[in-house]
């Protein structure tokens, strides 16, 4: 029978069969970081398990770092217990640790991938439920709580239900002005939140193929906004290229077996999807979230809906609450809406891709007065320092831009980077929920171009004529 | 982990959608390295003002719920993030069961590791124990029979069989896996010749 990619990682990793659709999978690989580990190196403690497969395993703080000069000390003392806590497990139990002052350090999704740890086919968790990322290698990659956590450490496996197989071809080919982060957006509108809930989506058609890793990356990252468990992309050449030499990579002779084993791995011609889904890519716009849901979004170049444009009861009363704590009146248009804070980062848009498509918009321009803090966070310090060797970061400063230090930062607000009560903030995160840039901030999730447009002037903007 | 057999108990009605995890536990709290001391913190923005004073009668700590273990919630409910703060904060508030139209898979599983069952009804059945949580009926919520009643109306909710067995025998998870330790070696033993590049010494 013609299997999905989904299908095959999947029975490739059953160790046993529970009945009624439930086994225990085994888990390849596991990043861990600061916030939903310590509780689960506890309970190893506790119970006196140790971690079964060290090899499978990469540790590096980014939720929590500070992203303003580490010389000086953390004024946070829970986030330094909790930093010094990761350093302590990592250390007492021999995982693989990249340290706060590491040029590799960075966030989770960014790192794992640079250091070609995630490979096609395998299984990878991380206690963040935007490990979806890694899926843009073919990886079946998928958010865990810390009980799970836990539990992958103890016995490299999960106790799993299958989710369903389904499919979003995005057909044509993407207009200028556009990037991976549009088609994110494009697709969450379209299906919603709840969209892709109890399935594995399958990234395909000619827009997906004609995506860099980097944008493959920056849709799978967002499967988890459209409710889907993971996110895949069908590895291809490029993805091979992406990954050989890099530190955890394939050596040698298994650079080719791997390679093999890898282009196995596609869909079959003819395999079943529960949900198909065919979104025409030619028509997707530069996007803007208005709301207080990734799927309230509209073409920059469209006014702000109201409750009048829909009939569920329910959604009528979402949307009048998301106008409420956003502040505005349907029908406002989005060109032209203010901005008081810029947001260039977090694991959806820090990629060295990201960083050159902000750059080439800003070059030579200065950002708007009344901006209060335009940002630029790199996702690691390899991109970093990658970035600074082409020179960006010199773009981005001239033009008034912070240039920080790599981790989480303002994606959610846990250490001191954060938007104030009311503040506008165009941002290339992934989540605009309530409070979730500093209590009261109001997010809108946009693509690193249209993020640096609106820094410059001061409200968003249609980049395509920018 | 705690059983979970029933409950019977009136109900908090929270039926709002896309209720995510930063509404549950905003990220500002999570940075404690224990498990417990984040119910305080729960629902933060719909408990309490800006300037940190309590919401007279929220939902959450008003008279009118007082006790109640379970919660029914909207559509879409735990949406967002993994953070397994969102039951631990949950389950502080002294809720052992939500009901919704439906949950965010990773939440879901999360509640399981913790001893808070989840049932997904049908939309109108959900909208019915709303009207019943509001007017102070009490629900009882039966995991044996996978079935909510209330007054005299009965809905029945699927489950997954793995789970329900953990919940009803409070079974520590970890320790029934490592009974599986024969199998989990042969299958990395298979493994190191088949794709020997993920593995290391
Ligand atoms: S950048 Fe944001 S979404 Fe990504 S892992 Fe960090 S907090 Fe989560």
């Amino acid at each position: 029978m013609p299997r999905t990619m989904y299908d095959k990682i999947w029975d490739h990793h059953v160790v046993e069969d529970r009945g009624n659709g439930v086994v225990l999978l085994y888990i390849d690989r596991h990043l861990v970081h600061e916030v939903t580990s310590p509780q689960a190196f506890d309970g190893l403690r506790a119970s006196g398990r140790p971690v079964r497969r060290v090899d499978s395993i990469i540790a590096v703080p980014d939720h929590n770092v500070p992203t303003k000069d580490r010389n000086l000390p953390n004024p946070d003392p829970m986030s330094t217990a909790q930093l010094e806590a990761l350093e302590a497990n990592a250390r007492e139990f021999g995982l693989d640790y990249i340290d706060m002052n590491d040029d590799r350090q960075g966030i989770v999704h960014v790192v794992g991938p640079e250091q070609g740890f995630t490979q096609p086919g395998v299984t990878l968790v991380c206690g963040d439920s935007h490990t979806s990322t890694h899926g843009a290698f073919g990886a079946l990659a998928f958010g865990i709580g810390t009980s799970e956590v836990e539990h992958v450490l103890a016995t490299q496996t999960l106790e799993l239900k299958k989710s369903k197989n389904m499919r979003v071809t995005v057909t044509g080919e993407l207009p200028l002005g556009c990037s991976a982060k549009d088609v994110a957006l494009a697709i969450i509108g379209a299906i919603g939140t709840g969209g892709g809930t109890a399935h594995v989506i399958e990234y395909a058609g000619p827009v997906i193929e004609a995506l860099s890793m980097e944008g493959r990356m920056t849709l799978c990252n967002m499967s988890i906004e459209a409710g889907a468990r993971a996110g895949l992309v069908a590895p291809d050449e490029k993805t091979f290229e992406y990954l050989k030499g890099r530190p955890y990579a394939p050596k040698g002779g298994q650079w080719e077996a791997a390679v093999n084993y890898w282009k196995a791995l596609k869909s079959d011609e003819g395999a079943h999807f529960d949900k198909e889904i065919t979104i025409d890519g030619s028509q997707i716009v530069p996007l803007v979230t208005w709301g207080t849901s990734p799927e309230d979004v509209v073409p920059v170049t469209a006014n702000v809906p109201g409750p009048d444009d829909y009939t569920d009861p329910a959604k009528k009363e979402a949307v009048e609450k998301a106008l409420d704590y956003m502040g505005y009146a349907a029908g406002t248009p989005m060109t032209g809406f203010k901005v008081d804070r810029v947001f260039i980062g977090s694991c959806t848009n820090s990629r060295i891709e990201d960083m050159r498509e902000a750059a080439s918009v800003i070059k030579g321009r200065k950002v708007a007065d009344h901006i209060i803090e335009a940002m630029v966070v790199p996702g690691s310090g390899l991109v970093k320092l990658q970035a600074e060797e082409e020179g960006l970061d010199k773009v981005f400063t001239d033009a008034g831009f912070e240039w920080r230090d790599p981790g989480c930062s303002m994606c959610l607000a846990m250490n001191p980077d954060k938007a104030g009560p009311g503040e506008h903030v165009a941002s290339t995160s992934n989540r605009n929920f309530v409070g979730r840039q500093g209590p009261g901030a109001r997010t809108h999730l946009v693509s690193p171009a249209m993020a640096a447009a609106a820094a410059i002037a001061g409200h968003f903007v249609d980049v395509r004529n920018f | 982990m705690e059983k979970f057999i029933s409950v019977t108990s009136i109900a908090t009605p929270f039926p709002r959608v896309n209720v995510d995890t930063d509404i549950i536990i905003p990220a500002k709290h999570l940075k404690s390295i224990k498990r417990t001391g984040f119910g305080e913190h729960a629902f933060e923005t719909i408990r309490y003002e800006a300037d940190g004073k309590l919401i007279p009668d929220n939902v959450f700590d008003g008279e009118r719920y007082k006790g109640a273990k379970i919660l029914i919630a909207g559509d879409n409910f735990g949406c967002g993030s993994s953070r397994e703060h969102a039951p631990w904060a949950i389950a502080e508030l002294g809720y052992r069961c939500i009901i919704a139209p439906s949950f965010a898979d990773i939440f879901a599983g999360n509640c399981v590791k913790n001893g808070i069952l989840t049932v997904a009804l049908k939309q109108e059945e959900v909208d019915a124990l709303v009207l019943a949580a509001e007017a102070g009926h009490e629900i009882h919520v039966n995991l044996n029979d996978q079935a909510v009643t209330c007054q005299n109306a009965k809905y029945e909710f699927d489950f997954n069989p793995a789970h329900k067995e953990m919940l009803l025998n409070g079974l520590d998870e970890i320790g029934q896996t490592l009974q599986s330790g024969t199998a989990i070696k042969s299958y990395e033993d298979k493994q190191k010749l088949m794709t020997p590049w993920l593995f290391r010494g």
